[in-house]
């Protein structure tokens, strides 16, 4: 049988369980969500600030622990404190504040600092560090203070970090929300490269509709809950479900709905603006 | 404010700044120890000449060294005289309560030429070594005293992330400052308490701030499998290199000088 990498059964989760009395009347910020993931896949989660979404992020490496459900990560339960660490080397996690994540004062050491929790050889981080670097393309920033660099800049340096640990997963939590438009390209483009180029298996968290076009799978969270998933193209078809909820569809996606609720013969939604003039080019001709 | 320098380390490229960091905090403490064991012109000579070769190698503009010693001048010049007259001996010179001796110059000389040896010494390491380098440095020579359960790495990692985190902090003042400000806060004029005062509104925004980006950060090691210093390995190795060893050997020559000139030659007290 084929084996998901990342795998989440019926999951429930609400904070302060682990206390010693659990708040009974606490609500549940995840409510019997499941979904899979392959190895190899670049997926996105979207959903509203709120949706539970960055909580399903820190379940993925063991950050969080289910309060019901299961997580299981390459096969291993998440539940297991045993194979947090295992977890954690397989699962990287990139989050939203750069400024927070960087440890070091100088590039290069910072990229270094997960490796070296690793325990690697010396002359081993020296060459994933470098490659790292190169693989966010910050290679020639190696020796800079982090505090000089800009905000993309920095993110990258912080992605960087992860994947000098040659984690099998990234997950990234909104790790675009805290940068400007050009700044948000960078770190986009440096995902997909490294999803592409790499075989890294890609969780990205966001609430960007234009991000989320761009991956193979998207899941879309509401309210702790499942809403829907499937590729961009189904996901986004369904705009009337979308918009009750609240949620966004990317700009082509919209446009051509209500030009289709005006009566325009659209036959399909485009997700992507060229996308969107062809097919407007089609029906005007 | 984003180019802050912590510190006063200036970067330039000679020996000393190539010099192994740790060397170079144990030749300052050697050297400020050997200061203070001269007792005869001839010690004190071998030392300043260690201090203007020192000053001369670091390549380091010799106006960055006078504006540290500015700093002790008062200190200096007081030693100094209260040194000069209340020597013992025979006096030279007398006037009023106030009477010179030999021995009193003599001792005004070798404190004030010693607090100065101090400050240049120091300054050769703080100007040619950088924070990171220096808490690098600490981190490995206080590697023994861990058999005391001193917690070295956990001392050194504060060090690291405090260095970090210095730049972002004042960052975020200058924001909460401007915002405050934008709000009609008044912190240029009115009195020292009044100033003081309109501070609260910026520290305390300030104070809450850094807790949530420590609990962040805390996040973020976990996530990078950080579990203290046990089974860690470092990427950059310091390796003594042919000038540190050549370095070594004039400061233990300069050592043996000084300790020569102390056994053979006369001590001026």
């Amino acid at each position: 049988m084929h084996m998901e990498f990342i795998k989440i059964e019926n999951l429930f989760f609400r904070y302060g369980e682990e206390d010693e009395k659990p708040n009974t009347n606490e609500n549940y910020v995840l409510e019997d969500l499941s979904l899979s993931i392959e190895k190899g896949d670049f997926v996105a989660i979207v959903g509203h600030n709120g949706s539970g979404k960055s909580t399903v992020a820190k379940h993925l490496n063991a950050m969080l622990i289910p309060s019901m459900g299961k997580v299981y990560i390459d096969g291993m339960d998440t539940a297991d404190e045993a194979l947090s660490y295992e977890i954690r080397r397989k699962v990287g996690l990139v989050l939203q504040n750069p400024d927070n994540q960087l440890v070091a004062g100088i590039v290069e050491e910072d990229v270094a600092f997960g490796p070296e929790n690793l325990g690697i050889p010396p002359k081993e981080i020296r060459e994933r560090v470098d490659e790292a670097l190169k693989a966010v393309d910050m290679y020639e920033y190696r020796l800079k203070a982090p505090h000089k660099l800009s905000g993309g800049q920095k993110q990258r340096v912080a992605i960087a970090g992860i994947i000098a640990m040659k984690p099998d997963c990234i997950v990234l939590d909104e790790p675009t929300a805290m940068l400007d438009p050009k700044g948000r390209q960078e770190v986009l483009d440096t995902v997909h490269k490294l999803n592409r180029e790499n075989g890294i298996t890609v969780v990205m968290i966001t609430h960007y509709m234009e991000e989320a076009v761009t991956a193979d799978k998207v899941f879309v969270v509401d309210s702790g809950r499942l809403l829907t998933s499937g590729t961009p193209q189904e996901v986004f078809s369904q705009v009337e479900l979308l918009k009750r909820h609240r949620l966004d569809v990317p700009q082509a996606t919209e446009l051509c709905h209500k030009l289709r609720a005006c009566g325009v013969e659209i036959d399909r939604l485009p997700l992507f603006e060229d996308e969107c003039c062809a097919l407007l080019k089609e029906v005007l001709a | 404010m984003r180019d802050v320098t912590l510190g006063q380390y200036f970067p330039c490229d000679s020996v000393l700044h190539r010099l192994d960091p740790r060397l170079k905090i144990v030749s300052l403490i050697a050297f400020i120890a050997l200061t203070f064991c001269t007792f005869n012109y001839a010690s004190l000579g071998i030392v300043c000449a260690m201090v203007i070769a020192a000053v001369l190698l670091s390549r380091v503009p010799f106006k960055m060294y006078l504006k540290s010693l500015k700093v002790i001048i008062i200190i200096v010049v007081i030693t100094s005289l209260l040194n000069l007259f209340y020597g013992q001996g025979e006096p030279i010179f007398e006037w009023w309560i106030f009477k010179v001796t030999w021995a009193g110059i003599h001792n005004a000389v070798f404190v004030c030429v010693r607090i100065v040896c101090l400050i240049l010494f120091s300054s050769v390491l703080t100007f040619t070594t950088s924070p990171n380098d220096l808490t690098d440095a600490l981190e490995r020579l206080m590697k023994p005293l861990t058999i005391f359960h001193i917690k070295v790495h956990e001392i050194a990692m504060m060090m690291t992330i405090a260095l970090r985190f210095v730049p972002t902090l004042l960052e975020e003042t200058d924001k909460i400052m401007a915002a405050q400000k934008a709000r009609g806060a008044d912190m240029e004029s009115g009195s020292l308490i009044s100033r003081v005062k309109a501070l609260i509104p910026v520290l305390v925004p300030l104070f809450v701030s850094s807790f949530r980006r420590a609990y962040e950060l805390a996040v973020a090691m976990e996530c990078r499998c950080y579990q203290g210093g046990k089974g860690r390995t470092r990427m950059k190795q310091l390796k003594l290199m042919k000038r540190d060893y050549i370095s070594m050997a004039v400061s233990l020559l300069a050592i043996a000088g000084v300790v020569l000139c102390n056994i053979f030659l006369l001590s001026v007290r």
